[in-house]
């Protein structure tokens, strides 16, 4: 478990979205679908994501700016200074026949990252409006649909190795729709590293903590 | 002799992070209860300007799986090890301290009195520890709430009971509502908060516990820095705890009692438990509000 204090490489709009790029120091990019911890300036928790870009020497995150957290981030400036954890959790499983991402909104934060290392995937994507879907760049391969189209309604017949990420009740119908589909989690995390047993998540009757059995967790097939 | 760091109760889980634990002089275990507990439902944390609520409604594995499973791991991290053990009924306390009694790895046993997110027990604070005293002969640290009008009271009548030294404190309840909606953040509602703004509600807690008791207290609330650490001490605490800062920085155990000997050696202590001195004569009389207002 590493925590370093990293310099800001970039910070850049993609549609409504900003993409923060951090120098790497010595943090290992790790697996994607593995996440960081980044300090929210001036917040008294740091917040939790997954890694979108791994380009030489950089860890880039994609956030969009809601709450004072992400706001803080995304108002940070190229040379500012954050602590940064990670990589932490579980990550999806590479050793898939026929990969599929799907993703909605800034669930297409972890793509970038998985895609490379799938070899470029194709990538079903699903955002709120044309102005969001400019995130679909960062994803080669990529079919986008818009609202009120959903990434269900065009999912393929065989739709494959599904990987996923993106809002709960997209997952939720996925794992309805595609037994053993990997989906990428979220939930209000305070550490990240199984020490708040805030981020607990239902699974087989039991509360189990999504930062340490997550944030990928593959569905019953 | 010196300042020991500790952390607070459910802010760390030794096995997920043994490095962290290692770090620490004691390691304090998150809440046992009798029975398994599979805790409040999600969403059970939510983050305010100053600090956070949780609601996690003690979680855990119940006294027997967490003696036969659990203890012998965490006896292997060879860091002195607390067991926080809880319940809704004195009898549960007696039954998790006689589980405790006989096992060496058990330095000590703190008793979460006062979780702001499960049910009462029926008996008061001080019955609780008489029953917890009856079950064990280990060192027992009664952890008190802070939303108490008179805590030195509180703190009289679990030393009488058989307490050997005090935890202070547990968060306080709060409540915290989505800006666009109106309704709460968690799930249960109303949480335990936690982190800076706990501090000055602590130090206070400290003092007038300290002042009252002559038994070791384990300050706690919202200590990030060594400077925090150091005024607990003054304010007459003979160890610090360490909670929310956990979340946030692991490697705080380490950082802050380093800042704790410079803060101390920058006042002339050699020792940061000398800081102790500052309250022993007492901070002086209650400020005396005038009645225009100004003090």
């Amino acid at each position: 478990m590493r925590r370093e204090l990293l310099r800001v490489a970039g910070v850049e709009p993609v549609g409504p979205y900003v993409l923060l790029r951090l120098g790497r120091g010595g943090l290992d990019p790790g697996e994607p679908g593995q996440f960081f911890m980044l300090e929210a300036p001036g917040r008294p928790l740091p917040r939790p994501f997954s890694l979108c870009t791994a380009a030489a020497g950089e860890l880039g995150f994609l956030l969009e700016p809601l709450g004072p957290g992400t706001t803080a981030l995304a108002a940070l400036d190229v040379g500012d200074q954050i602590h940064v954890m990670g990589p932490l959790g579980r990550g999806f499983e590479l050793d898939v026949a026929k990969p599929l991402l799907v993703g909605g909104g800034i669930g297409v934060a972890p793509f970038p990252f998985l895609s490379e290392r799938l070899g470029g995937p194709p990538a079903l994507l699903g955002f709120r409006t044309a102005f969001h879907a400019e995130a679909a760049a960062l994803v080669p391969n990529a079919t986008v649909v818009l609202d009120p189209v959903l990434v269900t309604d065009a999912l393929p017949d065989r739709p494959g190795d599904v990987l996923a990420c993106g809002p709960a009740p997209m997952l939720d119908a996925l794992a309805r729709i595609v037994p053993g589909a990997q989906l990428a989690r979220e939930a209000p995390m305070a550490c990240g590293y199984g020490a708040c047993y805030g981020c607990v998540v239902e699974r087989d009757g039991r509360y189990v903590r999504l930062c340490l059995e997550g944030p990928v967790l593959r569905e019953a097939a | 002799m010196t300042v020991r760091i500790l952390n607070a109760s459910g802010c760390l889980d030794a096995l997920a992070a043994p490095e962290v634990a290692r770090s620490l002089d004691a390691f304090v275990t998150k809440t046992i209860t009798p029975e398994p507990r599979e805790g409040n439902p999600p969403v059970r944390i939510a983050e305010t300007d100053h600090g956070m609520l949780n609601s996690i409604g003690l979680q855990g594995p119940g006294i027997d799986a967490f003696v036969a499973s659990h203890l012998p791991r965490l006896a292997a991290l060879e860091v002195d090890l607390w067991v926080s053990v809880g319940g809704f009924a004195a009898s549960d306390f007696a039954r998790c301290c006689a589980a405790l009694d006989g096992e060496e790895a058990v330095a000590a046993i703190e008793l979460n009195l006062s979780c702001p997110n499960v049910e009462e027990a029926p008996e008061t604070a001080a019955e609780l520890v008489a029953a917890a005293r009856g079950a064990t002969k280990k060192p027992l640290y009664a952890k008190l709430s802070p939303a108490q009008w008179d805590v030195a009271a509180g703190a009289r009548a679990v030393v009488d009971a058989g307490a050997d030294g005090l935890s202070l404190v547990n968060t306080i309840r709060g409540l915290a509502l989505d800006p666009v909606t109106l309704r709460p953040r968690l799930a249960r509602a109303v949480g335990g908060y936690s982190g800076d703004a706990l501090r000055p509600i602590a130090l206070a807690c400290v003092y007038a516990c300290a002042s009252a008791v002559d038994v070791p207290v384990v300050g706690m609330g919202g200590v990030s820095t060594g400077l925090h650490a150091l005024e607990l001490v003054a304010a007459g605490a003979s160890a610090v705890a360490l909670g929310t800062i956990l979340f946030s920085d692991p490697q705080a155990p380490g950082r802050v009692r380093h800042e704790l000997r410079a803060e101390a050696a920058a006042r002339g202590f050699d020792n940061p438990l000398a800081a102790r001195s500052v309250s022993v004569a007492g901070f002086g009389k209650p400020l005396q509000i005038a009645l225009n207002g100004t003090a």
